[in-house]
């Protein structure tokens, strides 16, 4: 992603951090030496530990953040001989004693001979976001960007200080901005100024964002009642900003749901809509597309384990090629005598799809298959108020080059020219020479290898079960039939418009209802139009 | 008139089968409640409930034959109007609980109570009242079909299209039966029932009468949809599978013929989902899967659609078929069903009865005839034509 310059000048800032650091933390350690403070907790009540804990996170030292980390696992013990407090780490029928300082080893002690520090609730609350302030401190970005969001999750005024400190010595512009936000918040419930207060008030404001309201409606309470028509119009400022990216998530979810559709249904635009057979098994070659990737994983994991992350280009032909395969021999023994009689052809179908579904379950068993996400399908980035994750980016886009792709194989190579003839007057095509039998099974494998891609992209999102297809055929079925029989850009402008409703009335009216309704519209809507929205016109339409 | 509409549905085949069911309607409760138990006759009751459970099957196979089989009209959501018909019956039954339900509350059923409702909705009142419950049976499906056949036949969606949007109106119901805030107890469904007008719904007694009733419905159904069948009526049904645009054009209302089969076919569908309830013990939303209804089209196409009798056998057939199968080799029956649906499709079109009709017939029939038959065949008929 990053060219090697700016890298080199990153990393070089990190040094110059580290160096900062490292002038700065043994300052804060000279004050106060944390030892005695950790060992009085072994004598403390819950209240005193709360103090202590306070006054540990007050030392600013970066060190003593596995010892709370131990303390609030319940890691924490003291020595009963002379209630000095180590780290425990169970070691056979011993505990092995860790400094809680140092990290250094402090050999072994039996079970009996130390006793647990108790914990609660309220005191892990506490330790949190004590360590939220220790960390702040930290020589790694990454370490201090966490500690700042863990403020953010659970401000309190004790940390305004430290988290003052280092905001003075942040470098990193991301880093700076989010302490600044966490001390906004945590100002709020301190002892400072009402000009203050007023400016943190702002500071959220602009940063805005969901949590910004919850933040926001949390503090109103105890806020100074002077403050309280701030607060109400920087809620209403963020509400009224929010609205436009939440109706952005919106659609981006809609798109992205769309996209899902269109790969379920681009194989079934082929098979149904083009060549008009009901196939029932569409899903079943779907379920097929995502048990290759699986296999095609689990043979790469054996075997080849550097190639983790090409798993899933590698898998696209061999998912094509494999449910291809079944198509074709589905075609050529079982289909092929069912042509002009739709409805036995759906039955017999269907019976295929049962027959696959077992199979699978009998080699693969009936639970789900864990299929891996490579390294760059993982994680999101945002984009103003609303975050975009990465397999979503992906799936949109490999949707539309598949469309893309079949359009062109459709429009411009020759095996689509013979498709488009013989579904256009199959006699006529045949007189020409085209070999009408042949063209009919390699457009029913073409289009089961296609629903085997969209396996291999939904084999991310999805549960790889041997019912993920049964999930899957309604809702191509409905999509090619909105988006009218034969037309592959009905397909996508009917799956996009489908997603789209999806999302928008989910919102409202809750998931299962929304997906009611938009079946109870489409079951309407082909009332109206009864051959989609992109209806074929002419001769054709009787055919 | 409606005597003679009654008198032509006897025919030889008709009033043979009738007189099978009703042998078996009664020799079965007979069987099982007047001979002892260890006897080498007795019929145990899990087997006369099951049997039970055939019957209700096979009437919703004899409905959906009445508009497949001679309307043409392959729906693949009767599932639907069999479930609803469950439904009504179900929350008759379990208005009867009353205070009996592990809550104790006298008029919300136990769903009601964990969900803290406070009063029962208003389409539960009047289930406490069976004639009201058993009317709702026949009302509920009806009306479901008579609003769906209204919109789909009026804007002539037919063919393949008109299943996939059957199947989309289950699904759409599955998904809704789903929530619990529907107010049908969820994916629980309804169950737990006590007593039928009184009687204990576990009792051997209740389950004969129960066993009888469904013998007796699917009769008197079969008698109706034979004398749909044969009537006038009946032959237009048949010319509209056949060369729909052709009747139409003959001055026919296409649209209210079918509307009218679908409506019938569909209470028909629901009364069998009522007898269903009881004998099973349980309604959930697992019977409007699409799924369910797709295998309702397979003991149609088995036992030959078309022929009223044909459905019968085959819903009985497949069913015993997937008991024995699910019971000994839970493994094969999947593949069984599978194999079922592609074999009966390529090598048995017809189905059980339609062939052995065919068999029959032209055997009667001269050779000259039988070639003339045979030559038809080889041209794809204006009926597959039709479809």
């Amino acid at each position: 992603m990053t060219s090697k310059v700016p890298f080199r000048v990153l990393q070089s800032l990190g040094l110059l951090l580290c160096l900062m650091f490292s002038f700065a933390a043994p300052s804060f350690a000279q004050q106060t030496d944390p030892r005695p403070m950790i060992d009085a907790l072994s004598k403390a009540d819950f209240g005193e530990a709360e103090k202590l804990i306070g006054q540990l996170a007050a030392t600013g030292d970066a060190r003593l953040v596995p010892a709370l980390n131990a303390f609030s696992e319940g890691d924490l013990y003291f020595r009963k001989s002379d209630n000095l407090v180590f780290i425990g780490k169970a070691a056979g029928s011993n505990y092995e004693l860790i400094d809680p300082v140092t990290g250094a080893s402090a050999g072994q002690a039996a079970k009996n001979a130390v006793t647990k520090i108790k914990i609660n609730n309220s005191l892990r609350r506490v330790i949190r976001s004590a360590m939220g302030g220790l960390t702040l401190l930290s020589p790694d970005r990454g370490v201090r960007l966490q500690a700042a969001d863990a403020v953010l999750r659970s401000p309190s005024a004790e940390n305004l200080e430290l988290l003052e400190t280092a905001i003075s010595k942040e470098a990193d512009r991301e880093v700076k901005a989010r302490m600044e936000e966490a001390r906004a918040v945590s100002l709020l419930s301190s002892d400072r100024s009402i000009d203050e207060k007023r400016a943190a008030i702002a500071t959220i404001k602009n940063y805005g964002g969901r949590n910004a309201i919850g933040i926001l409606m949390g503090a109103s309470a105890s806020l100074d009642p002077s403050l309280k028509a701030d607060v109400d119009a920087a809620i209403a400022s963020i509400e009224s900003g929010q609205r436009l990216w939440d109706i952005g998530q919106n659609v981006w979810y809609g798109v992205s749901l769309g996209s899902v559709l269109l790969l379920a249904a681009i194989g079934l635009a082929i098979t149904f809509g083009v060549m008009g057979i009901i196939n029932m098994a569409h899903g079943e070659m779907v379920m097929l597309g995502a048990y290759s990737t699986f296999v095609v994983q689990q043979l790469i994991r054996d075997n080849a384990p550097g190639l983790f992350d090409w798993s899933l280009a590698i898998a696209l032909p061999v998912a094509f090629l494999v449910t291809g395969a079944v198509g074709f021999v589905i075609e050529r023994g079982v289909i092929r005598f069912l042509y002009g009689r739709p409805l036995e052809t759906l039955l017999a179908t269907w019976g295929v799809s049962l027959i696959l579904q077992q199979t699978i379950r009998s080699i693969f068993g009936p639970t789900n298959q864990e299929v891996g996400n490579p390294s760059w399908m993982s994680g999101s980035f945002p984009v103003g108020g609303m975050t975009i994750t990465w397999n979503r980016m992906w799936i949109i886009a490999f949707s539309l080059s598949i469309f893309v792709a079949l359009l062109v194989v459709m429009k411009k190579s020759s095996f689509g020219l013979n498709m488009r003839a013989v579904t256009q007057n199959r006699r006529m095509a045949s007189s020409m020479g085209i070999k009408t039998p042949w063209v009919d099974a390699f457009t029913f494998a073409l289009g089961s290898g296609i629903a085997g891609i969209a396996g291999v992209a939904l084999s991310q999102i999805d549960n790889v079960s041997p019912n993920l297809g049964q999930s899957y055929i309604i809702d191509s079925f409905m999509v090619v039939v909105f988006g009218g029989v034969g037309n592959l850009w009905g397909t996508l402008v009917g799956a996009l418009s489908l997603g789209v409703l999806n999302k928008f009335l989910e919102p409202s009216v809750g998931a299962v209802l929304g997906k009611i309704l938009v079946l109870v519209l489409i079951i309407l809507f082909i009332q109206k139009r009864p051959r989609g929205l992109f209806a074929l016109k002419g001769r054709a339409v009787e055919a | 008139m409606i005597s003679g509409f009654v008198f032509r549905a006897l025919e030889g085949r008709i009033v043979a089968a009738v007189g099978i069911l009703l042998a078996i309607g009664i020799l079965v409760p007979a069987l099982n409640l007047l001979t002892p138990a260890d006897s080498a006759i007795h019929i145990p009751t899990y087997a006369m409930s099951l049997f039970g459970k055939y019957l209700c099957y096979a009437l919703l196979a004899l409905a959906l034959d009445l508009v497949w089989g001679y309307c043409g009209i392959l729906s693949l959501g009767h599932g639907a109007f069999f479930a609803l018909g469950g439904y009504a019956m179900g929350m008759y039954l379990m208005r009867q609980i009353g205070s009996r339900g592990v809550y104790g509350n006298p008029i919300l059923p136990d769903f009601m109570v964990f969900l803290n409702w406070k009063e029962l909705p208003w389409f539960w009142h009047g289930f406490d009242w069976f004639v009201f419950a058993m009317v709702m049976v026949l009302v509920v499906p009806g009306l479901l079909a008579f609003v769906f056949g209204w919109f789909a036949f009026r804007s002539r969606v037919n063919g393949v299209y008109l299943s996939i949007i059957t199947q989309a109106m289950t699904y759409a119901l599955l998904l809704a039966f789903f929530r619990n805030d529907m107010g049908f107890g969820g994916n629980n469904g309804l169950t737990d029932f006590k007593d039928i007008l009184g009687f204990s719904v576990q009792a051997d007694g209740t389950r004969a009468v129960l066993f009888f009733m469904s013998a007796l419905m699917l009769s008197l159904c079969l008698i109706l949809a034979s004398a749909i069948v044969r009537s006038k009526f009946g032959k237009v049904l048949v010319g509209v599978r056949d060369a729909e645009s052709r009747v139409r054009f003959l001055g026919f209302r296409v649209e209210n013929i079918k509307l009218f089969t679908f409506v019938v076919s569909a209470m028909m569908a629901g009364i069998a989902g009522a007898l269903f309830v009881p004998q099973v013990g349980i309604i959930n939303p697992g019977e409007f899967a699409p799924a369910n209804s797709i295998e309702v089209v397979v003991w149609t196409a088995v036992g030959g659609r078309g022929t009223l009798i044909g459905p019968i056998i085959g819903a009985i057939l497949v069913n015993g078929g997937k008991s024995f199968f699910t019971g000994a080799f839970p493994e094969i029956w999947l593949f069984a069903l599978g194999a079922l649906f592609i074999c009966v499709t390529l090598f048995l079109p017809r189905g059980i009865v339609g062939t052995i009709q065919h068999g029959f017939r032209s055997r009667k029939a001269y050779k000259a005839a039988a070639e003339a038959e045979k030559g038809r065949d080889a041209q794809p008929s204006v009926a597959q034509a039709a479809e």
